[in-house]
């Protein structure tokens, strides 16, 4: 069986500094892989990289078995197959959130707002906001603002949805919310990749979990092994440090 | 100091509801009001008391300051006042569009774009190194000279072209400047939806980068409204050029005077809404 998500030999370096130094990952259709390690230690880079914001080095990143990390590719197709939401939500701040939601679609598949509107108004009923849809970002909490960026990223119907450290911006209690969201995504197929400082979620609800150190992913394995019995020195030092 | 605090709130009849720090504050303010008020009039005395002290004073004043010449002109200054209004409002549109397309292209990327790129520098460093009135003169005086038929060497075009051409360089720097004032993680969120780089520039990081630099923009177009004067010096009969014909007539500077106060009452409400907008941004970044 081909992975949906499949990373070979990946490295990238800015400047003469290198993040990434060679990552082999699978990401099989339906799964949610979290990729934990300390601040710096390349996660960030990871899910940049297989969005294509940032160009590989080195290595091959393929998508259902066809490389998309050829840097002679056009981007924008791909990225539009591979959502991905951010640790700072940076939603628009001059569009209200229904407009955030909209402007993709709007823009690529070229449809009318009021084409998109029943879709639009069902994902935000399904993310506990359908009163919110007509509010500016500031006038929304950061728990409410991430699951709108949650939501503008699944507007473009992705195969894959990348989280950056989604609930590291936010007050402890907008965490739970954020969560919530993500399980519903789980529970729906949703294939996922997911840098974390959550190891509880990590624990309960990845697949896998792969821990990275300098740009390397030193050990991965189903959370029950990797959280009770890490086989490496340097994943049990960071568990230490963090649990 | 505690000790003030409680005099101050045991001398004046504290208003009811006002913490001791606000009547702390009260008095102070009064203080310092009371201070500004005192230097400024004695300023003023000093200036009133002094300038006429100089040897020229009596010349100056009749030649300056000449009330009756002032109101006899003054309608006449403004009526051509009405031609500088007219040339900025066909101007300041022109040059807000302009200034955008020498931004954007000075921020083409792709290597296909390039020449545009150059275009964009080469266009910023000539017109914004040349003083308007030159290029005023070289366009204003220049393009006619090639024995253009009528209308087309009127005055007026080519010192709008000379006008809009110098204040759209202006303009493109401050648009640049909003642009590059838009945070990366704006462009990478656009990106990661799968937008092209037109459509991130023109629905995510303009409609952010122009808002935010409406305030530099307004401080140019007040420059604007000054400059605009300057195409007398190529034949329109606006307010300077007016101001002159009325100096030439009656040998007397009050004119000058006449028109620098019609400039006063448009610039100084605007430059004060300027500064309005800019205090509001800020303390909406704070």
């Amino acid at each position: 069986m081909t992975a949906k998500l499949e990373l070979t030999q990946v490295w990238k370096s800015f400047g003469s500094n290198p993040v990434l130094r060679g990552i082999d990952l699978a990401v099989n259709e339906g799964e949610l892989v979290c990729l934990i390690g300390a601040s710096g230690s390349g996660k960030s880079t990871l899910l940049r990289c297989m969005n294509l914001l940032e160009p590989v080095d080195e290595g091959r990143i393929l998508l259902d078995g066809v490389e998309i990390s050829d840097p002679e590719q056009d981007p924008q197709p791909i990225r539009q197959r591979i959502g991905m939401v951010f640790q700072s939500f940076n939603l628009f701040p001059h569009m209200t959130a229904a407009e955030n939601v909209m402007l993709a679609p709007r823009r690529i598949h070229r449809l009318s707002r009021a084409a998109l509107r029943p879709e639009v108004e069902a994902l935000f009923e399904r993310f506990g906001l359908a009163d919110r849809m007509g509010h500016y970002p500031d006038q929304l909490s950061g728990g409410q603002q991430q699951r709108v960026a949650i939501i503008r990223a699944l507007a473009m119907k992705p195969e894959v949805m990348l989280f950056d450290e989604v609930t590291s911006a936010l007050d402890p209690e907008l965490v739970g919310e954020v969560l919530d969201a993500l399980r519903r995504l789980r529970a729906e197929g949703m294939t996922m990749v997911l840098a974390t400082h959550e190891m509880g979620f990590a624990r309960e609800a990845a697949d896998k979990v792969c821990f990275l150190d300098q740009g390397r992913i030193v050990e991965e394995g189903p959370p029950s092994a990797i959280f009770t019995a890490p086989r490496e020195a340097r994943t049990r030092e960071f568990l230490r440090r963090v649990l | 100091m505690p000790g003030t605090d409680g005099e101050a709130a045991g001398a004046m009849p504290a208003a009811p509801g006002m913490s001791r720090r606000q009547i702390r504050e009260r008095r102070l303010r009064r203080r310092s009001n009371l201070i500004a008020a005192s230097s400024t009039a004695v300023a003023l005395a000093a200036v009133v008391t002094l300038v006429p002290l100089a040897p020229g004073w009596e010349r100056v004043k009749k030649s300056f300051f000449n009330a009756e010449i002032f109101a006899e002109t003054f309608p006449g200054l403004l009526k051509a006042f009405l031609l500088d209004v007219a040339i900025f409002a066909w101007c300041a549109p022109m040059i807000a569009v302009l200034g955008l397309v020498i931004a954007l292209a000075r921020d083409a990327r792709s290597p296909a774009l390039y020449p545009l790129r150059l275009f964009g520098m080469l266009y910023n460093d000539i017109f914004r190194g040349v003083p308007v009135i030159l290029v005023i003169y070289l366009i204003g005086f220049g393009v006619p000279g090639l024995g253009l038929p009528r209308p087309w060497n009127s005055p007026y075009i080519w010192g709008t072209v000379a006008v809009v051409l110098t204040y759209s360089a202006y303009v493109a720097e401050v648009y640049r400047t909003g642009i590059e004032s838009i945070h990366e993680s704006q462009r990478a969120a656009a990106q990661s939806l799968g937008l092209s780089h037109w459509h991130v520039m023109r629905d995510v990081i303009l409609p952010q980068a122009i808002r935010r630099v409406i305030p530099a923009n307004m401080n140019l177009l007040i420059a604007l409204q000054k400059d605009v004067a300057l195409l007398s010096f190529i034949g329109p009969v606006e307010i300077l050029r007016q101001a002159g014909v009325y100096k030439s007539l009656l040998a007397n500077f009050t004119p000058y005077l006449g028109a620098a106060v019609i400039f006063l009452c448009v610039t100084v409400p605007a430059t004060r809404y300027v500064d309005h907008l800019i205090a509001k941004a800020n303390r909406a970044r704070s």
